[in-house]
């Protein structure tokens, strides 16, 4: 009864995935894709089709055709498949080609003026056209520092008293606001400039960095509320039963239980609010317009922001004022992806 | 001891108290709804002082409703209802005027999965019943060390209580929350399967705690183990459900429900027959 | 058994005190703020430009023109929106036409294709690219884009100009609706992508697998189950996407000259839309000009606001949440 049986000798067992692609598969789409490559840069050098986008499309047409011969052994379920793969891959190339294009061509004429001088100096006695020695962005970059600050601190505790609000109160207006705030998102950015225009702007007949602020508070509110609602929905509904079971209130166990618990979650909110208006260009044209010199005082006056400055400077189109642009929009994706990888890593802390 | 009786008669002839000045927790007659779903029907039980009942039956016979039904857990779902009384030292915790706050603040509940909050310390977690009701109350040091002590935890995190409550093992998680409860210095505590998330071990360490517990307070457990529940508890209470609400079948001290009950189901079930 | 009578059930609210009831309150207030905004918005919008629905009536929105008045009465002011509008939906049903396929192309080949390798970068950098400002766009449109797509055009003309569309009177194909069109495609592929993987990689599991287990290919489970499982849910995304195409300023700005005729001829260079004639206009424009620039972001505001909220619902609809 108590004896144990002993295992029979046997070898171990290695792990093996039979299904992935075969050796010689592999070699095989490798050979058609290198086939198709090659005929398509022959023909780019030395017939009428021309460039990138002409190769592109010359090697789209060669796969499909490689792929109808490799699978022409095969049933019409089969070829369909393979062509299928083809298209969708295609398309997928084709979606992504333009950002990579976006980012490469930012960085390869940003970096150009990128110098010490383009952070620490304004436009106040310098030409547009001048040499990229002289001048710099740094009024730019501290008027959009600036209006985006005073948004955050607009936006981000009425963004979190709506999550709140559907998560924590779940009030009968919750479909309500759950649509009201997704429509809002969708509003145009000259919309809510314009909007800011009519009522500050007209009212105390003054274009500043407050009205530009208040432009961009606008689009920055639906962003964060539904963010802070996904964010404040992760929290487990036991934490709050737990709080209550403690014998607490309502709005003790929701800022002493549920906030705290999203804390990294919701500074996640602010940041892609934030990554959502700071290359916003349109409101601020209405609103805060632009100047040449550093300014503070956010109710003093026209204040200038890195989207005005670059929409500026491609405005006047001679070829240093253009460097310029895009040296400023080097500095503004630099801060998207800066804002972008922060929200990453802020929003995977938050545990359970 | 009567053979037929209804079960509050039996519970009552155990402890030879009259109904007006029992103190502990009863119930008279508790239905409980989930929008027109009639999930519980009729229970009328008495928990004395300084007890630990357990609640048993197969799944969906109620008993976790019931636990609820005892703290004013069971109204934070969207649509439910009761009926009949929880008297708690013979005031009903349901009257209009009672705020169910304090009433949670009297009875405390554990639950299920253990739940520290994460964004907490284990010094923290154990204080926050007390910073959550408001409560004034001195020499946090002393009442940290006591909770944890009880809770049987406190040799094992003494040296770290500045430490994360999701640091800890499942077992410990869920001493910590046993901690956090007593915290406030409730009268009753209600535990809902407090140990189906736990291994064996830790199940053994919380039962200890359980019954070092039931000398000063009043134990409401609900289990799924039978083993547990003739273990810990001084009595038992028995809930089945025929596809309709859940109902009591009877309730007695543990050892005759374990080994002479009046209802032929019940024997049936704590032999494992069925459930 | 015990059941004998059922009493009727205790009424049970969650009855909040005080402190509690004034924490509500706030919290209220503040998810209401959204709404009163949105509703301010449009109330401003429209008693600012009020004067000039009034003057114009329906005009305003069927006109071609769009002429300042000199003052001394010797041109008369007219201001009307007709031709932006046109512009609007044509620029961005061309977007959306270009958008459409790729992002679903993209959001399949991530959910279905992709190796695991590589489809975590590609979602970072889909991500990203919706996070890109639609200035840049704009920017890598008028100095690296336009290149490539005015060949396109050309081509396009030579092969396929007897279809009124692709007709141009005059051989000049920088600043288009195409051109533009293309790069508000790419402005709305990364939100129309994101919805479209979502609402993919919800389709049931179990579906898919038993198209396998029935000896179907990878293109015969995405042909009969994904897609139609996702249809509504994709085109909801779509209609994001468009929602941000017909609201869109600066890259529509950098990108199209601003002419105003009616033009469905998408090679010509000229076009518009709305919004940007309202940040053209904006700088040197008179008193009621500006009124008449109000009311057209009214309009705009109208037109995106019964796209967004059709697109929420259905997406809402189409995928529901646990």
């Amino acid at each position: 009864m108590t004896a144990t049986i002993a295992a029979p000798e046997r070898p171990v067992a290695e792990p093996k995935t039979p299904w992935s692609p075969t050796r010689s598969s592999r070699i095989q789409t490798f050979t058609t894709l290198l086939i198709a490559g090659i005929v398509a840069g022959v023909l780019v050098l030395f017939t009428g089709v021309a460039g990138l986008d002409g190769f592109g499309v010359t090697f789209f047409v060669l796969s499909l055709a490689l792929a109808v011969i490799r699978t022409a052994r095969l049933g019409s379920k089969e070829r369909t498949d393979m062509l299928m793969k083809v298209v969708v891959t295609s398309a997928a190339v084709l979606a992504f080609t333009p950002w990579l294009s976006i980012f490469g061509s930012v960085i390869f004429k940003g970096y150009v003026g990128i110098r010490p001088n383009f952070f620490t100096q304004d436009m106040g006695t310098t030409v547009p056209d001048d040499y990229l020695e002289f001048g710099g962005a740094i009024h730019a970059i501290v008027g959009s520092l600036l209006m985006v600050l005073i948004a955050t601190v607009v936006t981000l505790p009425l963004g979190i008293l709506s999550g709140v609000y559907l998560t924590e109160v779940r009030g009968r207006l919750s479909f309500l606001v759950r649509f009201v705030v997704q429509s809002m998102s969708g509003v145009p950015s000259i919309v809510a400039g314009l909007f800011i225009y009519t009522t500050l702007v007209f009212a105390t007949d003054t274009f500043s960095g407050l009205a530009g602020a208040l432009a961009l508070a606008v689009l920055m509110l639906p962003t964060v509320a539904r963010t802070s609602e996904e964010v404040l929905k992760l929290v487990p509904e036991d934490l709050r039963s737990a709080g209550y079971a403690l014998g607490a209130r309502q709005w003790r166990t929701a800022f002493m239980v549920v906030i705290p618990t999203v804390r990294s979650g919701l500074t996640t909110a602010a940041i892609l609010g934030i990554a959502r208006v700071v290359g916003e260009t349109a409101p601020l044209l209405l609103t805060s317009l632009s100047n040449t010199v550093v300014r503070v005082n956010p109710v003093d006056g026209p204040m200038a922001s890195l989207p005005t400055y670059i929409f500026g400077y491609l405005q006047i189109g001679t070829e240093n004022a253009v460097l310029r642009a895009w040296t400023g929009s080097l500095v503004l994706l630099f801060i998207v992806l800066v804002l972008f990888t922060l929200a990453r890593r802020f929003g995977g802390k938050d545990k359970r | 001891m009567s053979t037929s009786g209804p079960a509050t008669t039996a519970m009552s002839a155990v402890v030879g108290a009259e109904a007006n000045t029992f103190t502990g927790l009863e119930t008279c007659g508790a239905h409980a709804w989930f929008g027109k779903h009639h999930a519980l029907s009729d229970v009328s039980l008495k928990f004395p002082s300084r007890t630990v009942t357990g609640l048993i039956g197969p799944s969906g016979c109620g008993k976790s409703t019931f636990i609820r039904l005892l703290n004013r857990m069971h109204e934070f779902i969207p649509g439910a209802a009761m009926a009949g009384e929880v008297l708690h030292n013979g005031s009903d915790i349901y009257a209009p005027s009672v705020d169910a706050a304090v009433v949670r603040l009297k009875i405390g509940m554990v639950f299920q999965k253990p739940n520290p909050f994460p964004a907490m310390t284990i010094r923290e977690n154990v204080l926050s019943g007390i910073k959550l009701a408001h409560l004034k109350k001195p020499n946090h040091d002393d009442i940290v060390e006591g909770c944890l002590t009880r809770a049987g935890l406190w040799k094992e995190v003494k040296d770290r209580l500045g430490a994360s409550g999701g640091s800890l093992s499942g077992g410990q998680q869920q001493r910590l929350c046993i901690a956090r409860s007593l915290a406030v210095e409730p009268e009753v505590l209600l535990m809902d399967e407090p140990c189906s998330a736990l291994d064996p071990g830790s199940t053994l360490r919380i039962e200890e705690t359980i019954k070092e517990l039931a000398e000063k307070i009043t134990v409401i457990i609900v289990t799924h183990n039978m083993q547990q529940a003739s273990r810990v508890s001084d009595f038992c209470a028995f809930f089945l459900t025929d596809g309709g609400p859940g109902y009591l079948v009877e309730a007695d001290a543990t050892r005759k429900i374990f080994t002479n009950p009046s209802d032929s189901r019940t024997a049936d079930y704590v032999q494992g027959k069925f459930g | 058994m015990t059941t004998a009578t059922t009493p009727t059930p205790r009424e049970m609210t969650v009855i909040y005190n005080r402190e509690d009831k004034i924490f509500r309150g706030i919290v209220t207030g503040g998810a209401l703020t959204s709404l009163v905004v949105l509703g301010l918005i449009g109330l401003f919008l429209f008693l600012r430009g009020a004067q000039v629905f009034n003057d114009k009536g329906i005009s305003f929105i069927t006109g071609v023109n769009w002429t300042a008045g000199t003052g001394d009465g010797a041109i008369l002011d007219d201001f009307s929106i007709g031709a932006m509008l046109v512009g609007t939906i044509v620029v961005s049903l061309i977007a959306l036409v270009f958008a459409f396929p790729l992002a679903i192309g993209g959001a399949l080949y991530l959910e279905f294709y992709a190796p695991t390798r590589v489809k975590k970068p590609l979602v970072t950098l889909l991500d990203l690219a919706a996070s890109i400002p639609s200035l840049i766009f704009g920017l890598w449109g008028i100095e690296i884009f336009t290149r490539f797509g005015e060949r396109w055009a050309i081509l396009l003309s030579k092969w396929l100009g007897w279809i009124p569309i692709f007709n141009v009177q005059f051989e000049n194909f920088g600043r288009s609706p195409f051109i533009a069109g293309c790069v508000l495609a790419s402005l709305i592929v990364p939100i129309t992508t994101s919805v479209a993987r979502e609402v993919y990689s919800r389709t049931p599991r179990d579906l898919v697998d038993t198209c396998y287990a029935l000896g179907g290919t990878k293109w015969g489970a995405i042909r009969s189950v994904v897609v139609p499982y996702g249809k509504s849910g994709v085109i909801g995304g779509a209609m994001l996407g468009l929602g941000r195409a017909l609201g869109e300023t600066v890259a529509v700005y950098l990108l199209l000259n601003l002419v105003f005729r009616y033009n469905f001829r998408i090679l010509e260079s000229e076009g518009g839309n709305v919004a940007s004639l309202i940040a053209t206009k904006f700088g040197e424009a008179t008193e009621y000009e500006i009124k008449a620039l109000v009311a057209a972001g009214f309009v705009l505001f109208l037109l995106t606001l019964v796209v967004n909220m059709t697109a929420t619902t259905i997406v809402q609809r189409s995928t529901p949440r646990a």
